[in-house]
């Protein structure tokens, strides 16, 4: 496949191909039927697999995430939207303590092959409650598997991915990236592979979706003046591909994550944490995380964009690391 | 809170002309074998065996059985924390019971769930939850697969008379009406949520009026009947495998014992308990069985030992199960 896809049209790919090769897959959610849903992400999926198989919901959360961990334990393979992963919070308890738990629970009893899509990110003006990078609330949940594609090619493969797997995942689809243009591979994918974007011998960069973006656009910035940065995307955050990482740090000595969101407990810190513990002796400086600021997610524009960090704060940074 | 609806109900037991089902013995003793269940894990409470906390269900053994004998194999249910009558209603077998609430690598599920998280998905037996009404979304899946695949089964949800004020139980309700789901919910209604009583926390205490709610069929049944509650969930059931959509159940019942471990039940006003136990749902169907003939107070008699005997011997079976080796702790998080 060569042609070029948006996100949500790799997404709503993704999800017709899943659909058409195994009758056990099934989506429901909030609009993501006749109206394809709120970000056009499901578009064309409900005239062509009908209503049994791609339903509309009321809003419910608890109840769509509910019914996707019921069906699933039946032996379907469910896709659930819960629009806005804000959203999560009202459902909070269906995914951290059902969805997360029913198969330790259980003594290995139930199998739970569920797909959870929301759609994560600040950067479009969604306000405070329609903006977070809530993938890093379930950091502290064994069970969940967590997905955090941030192209066209990973968007499809992830979400295929995750669809095959037999345990939960919970798929973060990011509104900023959602118009980005790419094309899609059939390979099948695997669940905690990151992905070296761009190779360089000077710091290695750790980041995913939008601040991917962003710090392949340093790259380009920081090797004007001979500062090469090697990207790592690790595209799951559960599974975590400490290792490519830890690849990188050997040649590097220089780590560098940039994450959305506030810097505790987010996935930025628990990776600084693991790599200083298990590899302190690849460090030549001590590593930085470049996070969103300590407050809500602001509306205004300005504001917004202060509060991630954008393209000069990770020239910025790689500069200081390379310089100490 | 004297019991709703249901003053006849002592004239209608003894009537010669009530039919018992041909599997009224196995009811019987389903009923049974769960008093001694829960006197047995009341005890091991006591003793130290049982860790953390323990639901009982004595005094609302008719409702669980009620439902449970009419379940075929491919149905599911769902049940609250104070579960254990609901899963060895369905089919759980004593000692694997026994054996996960004391934390036994025997038990239904390796020690991993304990007393709160029963669980046998073999036998359709989804499981206890923890969480107050957590497990009715869950129960719509369930029944969504039934619909799906069209396979005529139904999906069963056990619930308390506190899970009616959660919001996971308005959306389960809706939900499941709104898809026509094959699903029952029974609501058990002991009159308590937790150490509250349903009144003061409860601005309509008739819960099968919320059905109205949702335009489905809403049953009221005296829950320590067993023969009504057969019948009311026979209607149900009948209706959701023939693809009519949900029934809202409230079973108007009673716990003898109190929330947890830790209440003592102090809260009830005097005479309450005594009120219902003289209305004990195992008394007042041996009295059925003996009204219709179809035993004698000595086969009665043998019955009742016989239930006890199993029970100890399937909890001298658990105790006998060891403990978990350490290392299990990662097993089963991911498949």
């Amino acid at each position: 496949m060569t042609a070029e896809l948006t996100c949500r049209e790799a997404i709503a790919q993704a999800i017709a191909d899943e659909l058409a090769s195994d009758p056990d897959v099934i989506l429901f959610g909030e609009d993501v039927g006749a109206a394809g849903g709120v970000f056009k992400s499901t578009v064309g999926l409900f005239e062509r697999f009908g209503p049994e198989r791609v339903r509309d919901t009321p809003i419910s959360e608890q109840a769509i995430v509910g019914t996707a961990i019921g069906a699933a334990m039946m032996g379907l393979r469910p896709i659930a939207e819960i629009m806005f992963a804000d959203f999560a919070g009202v459902c909070f308890d269906q995914l951290a303590n059902q969805l997360a738990k029913y198969r330790y629970l259980t003594g290995g009893q139930a199998c739970l092959p569920v797909t959870v899509r929301m759609a994560n990110g600040a950067g479009a003006g969604f306000g405070a409650q329609h903006s977070q990078a809530t993938e890093n609330w379930f950091l502290n949940v064994p069970g969940l598997k967590i997905a955090v594609p941030g192209t066209v090619e990973d968007c499809y493969g992830l979400l295929r991915a995750a669809v095959r797997d037999d345990n939960p995942v919970l798929v973060f689809e990011h509104k900023n990236l959602l118009g980005l243009k790419g094309t899609v591979s059939k390979d099948p994918y695997r669940l905690g592979e990151a992905s070296v974007v761009r190779r360089g011998h000077d710091v290695t960069v750790v980041a995913t979706q939008q601040m991917r973006h962003r710090a392949l656009e340093a790259a380009d910035l920081l090797a004007g003046d001979g500062i090469e940065i090697e990207v790592i995307d690790p595209r799951t955050l559960v599974p975590f591909d400490d290792e490519k990482v830890a690849e990188s740090l050997a040649k590097t000595a220089r780590l560098l994550v940039v994450q959305e969101g506030p810097p505790c407990g987010g996935w930025g810190a628990s990776l600084i944490a693991r790599m200083t513990s298990h590899h302190f002796q690849c460090f030549d400086v001590a590593p930085k995380l470049l996070a969103s600021a300590e407050t809500p997610v602001p509306y205004a524009a300005r504001l917004e964009q202060a509060w991630m960090p954008g393209c000069a704060d990770v020239v910025d940074a790689a500069r200081e690391l390379v310089a100490s | 809170m004297n019991p709703t609806g249901t003053e006849n109900s002592a004239a209608a037991d003894r009537a010669a002309d009530r039919q018992l089902p041909p599997d009224w013995h196995q009811m019987l003793r389903s009923m049974l074998c769960i008093r001694h269940f829960e006197d047995q894990v009341k005890a091991l409470f006591g003793s130290g065996l049982v860790r953390g906390s323990t639901h009982l269900c004595q005094g609302q053994e008719a409702v669980a059985v009620g439902v449970c004998s009419l379940l075929t194999p491919g149905d599911t249910m769902t049940c609250t924390y104070r579960g254990h009558g609901a899963v060895l209603a369905a089919g759980a077998a004593l000692e694997a019971c026994f054996a996960e609430i004391l934390g036994r690598e025997g038990g239904l599920c390796k020690g991993k769930g304990g007393s709160m998280h029963l669980a046998d998905l073999d036998k359709g037996i989804i499981g206890s939850n923890a969480v107050v009404g957590a497990h009715l979304p869950i129960s719509l899946g369930t029944g969504l697969a039934t619909q799906y695949r069209k396979t005529g089964k139904v999906s069963v949800a056990f619930t308390g008379d506190g899970s009616t004020n959660i919001g996971a139980f308005h959306e389960s309700m809706n939900l499941a009406a709104v898809w026509r789901l094959p699903v029952v919910v029974v609501v058990e209604n002991n009159h308590y949520g937790e150490y509250s009583p349903l009144a003061a926390t409860t601005s309509v205490t008739r819960l099968s009026g919320r059905a109205a709610a949702y335009g489905i069929p809403g049953l009221f049944v005296d829950g320590n009947d067993l023969l009504a509650v057969r019948e009311v969930a026979d209607n149900a059931i009948s209706r959701a495998r023939a693809g009519q959509g949900p029934t809202l159940i409230e079973a108007d019942t009673y716990r003898h014992e109190g929330h947890s471990r830790s209440d003592p039940a102090k809260y009830r006003p005097a005479g309450e308990l005594e009120l219902w136990l003289a209305r004990d749902p195992i008394p007042r169907f041996e009295q059925v069985v003996l009204a219709a003939g179809a035993t004698t107070p000595e086969e009665l008699e043998s019955l009742r030992n016989d239930a006890k005997t199993e029970v100890k011997a399937a909890l001298e079976r658990a105790k006998a199960s060891p403990e978990p080796q350490a290392d299990r702790l990662y097993e089963d998080v991911y498949r």
